[in-house]
């Protein structure tokens, strides 16, 4: 698991994907190729964030998850049903 | 999901602050102790814009949940707008299907409606045109 740090205005850095940086020469088509990202059978992109677990405040990032199976839930928000 | 062997993450355009409060305050009220998973902060959508999920009129993440095996792989994923909530069940159907096609290293498929204990298929050749002969329609309804 990543470091603890402590409570602060910090957050992490996002990390540059090869997508990330093709886009800004196509911006017409930002949109669709957003929507294309995720296929079944191929990689999950990777990704770092802050999250709490526990009492405790660290980043997570998903290749820290490789060999593990991974359920990645997103949801609209806190104090919503989940 | 931990008898699964499975990781589970979160994740909300909410501050890591609000996940605290929300643990705190509502969630371990619900289950009688803390959130057993972490749970992450997209303050930004940069991670649900990767996924494809990001509501950038609402500035919300929908409500995509994504299934990603050991290597790194999207097996399968679902999609709903806010005021749907999911069906865990199936969810957790789903993980036991591709956690045993991928024990029988893609030798074996889970037909419609499989769950643990019922048949699978063994796709070969001879297989073909003959799948009436060893599954019945009904197995798809079948509890």
């Amino acid at each position: 698991m990543a470091e603890e740090f402590k409570p602060g205005c910090q957050r992490p850095a996002v990390k540059k994907t090869v997508e990330q940086t093709s886009t800004p020469s196509q911006p017409i088509q930002e949109k669709g190729a957003e929507s294309t990202l995720i296929k079944v059978g191929k990689p999950a992109p990777d990704f770092t964030a802050a999250a709490f677990h526990k009492g405790k405040f660290f980043n997570v990032s998903l290749s820290e998850y490789l060999g593990k199976w991974v359920l990645l839930c997103f949801y609209p928000g806190d104090f919503t049903f989940v | 999901m931990q008898a699964l062997g499975v990781e589970v993450l979160s994740v909300s355009v909410d501050s890591i602050y609000v996940h605290k409060m929300w643990n705190t305050h509502e969630l371990s009220k619900m289950i009688g102790k803390d959130i057993p998973f972490p749970m992450l902060s997209d303050q930004d959508g940069s991670v649900g814009k990767k996924y494809g999920i990001y509501d950038e009129d609402a500035g919300v993440e929908t409500r995509g949940r994504f299934l990603i095996d050991p290597d790194g792989i999207v097996q399968g994923f679902e999609v709903l707008t806010p005021p749907v909530g999911r069906n865990i069940q199936e969810t957790i159907r789903q993980i036991q299907a591709f956690q045993h096609v991928r024990a029988t290293k893609g030798t074996e498929a889970t037909p419609a409606g499989w769950k643990p204990g019922k048949q699978t298929l063994k796709p070969n050749p001879d297989l073909v045109g003959n799948v009436w002969k060893v599954w019945k329609v009904s197995e798809a309804f079948e509890d």
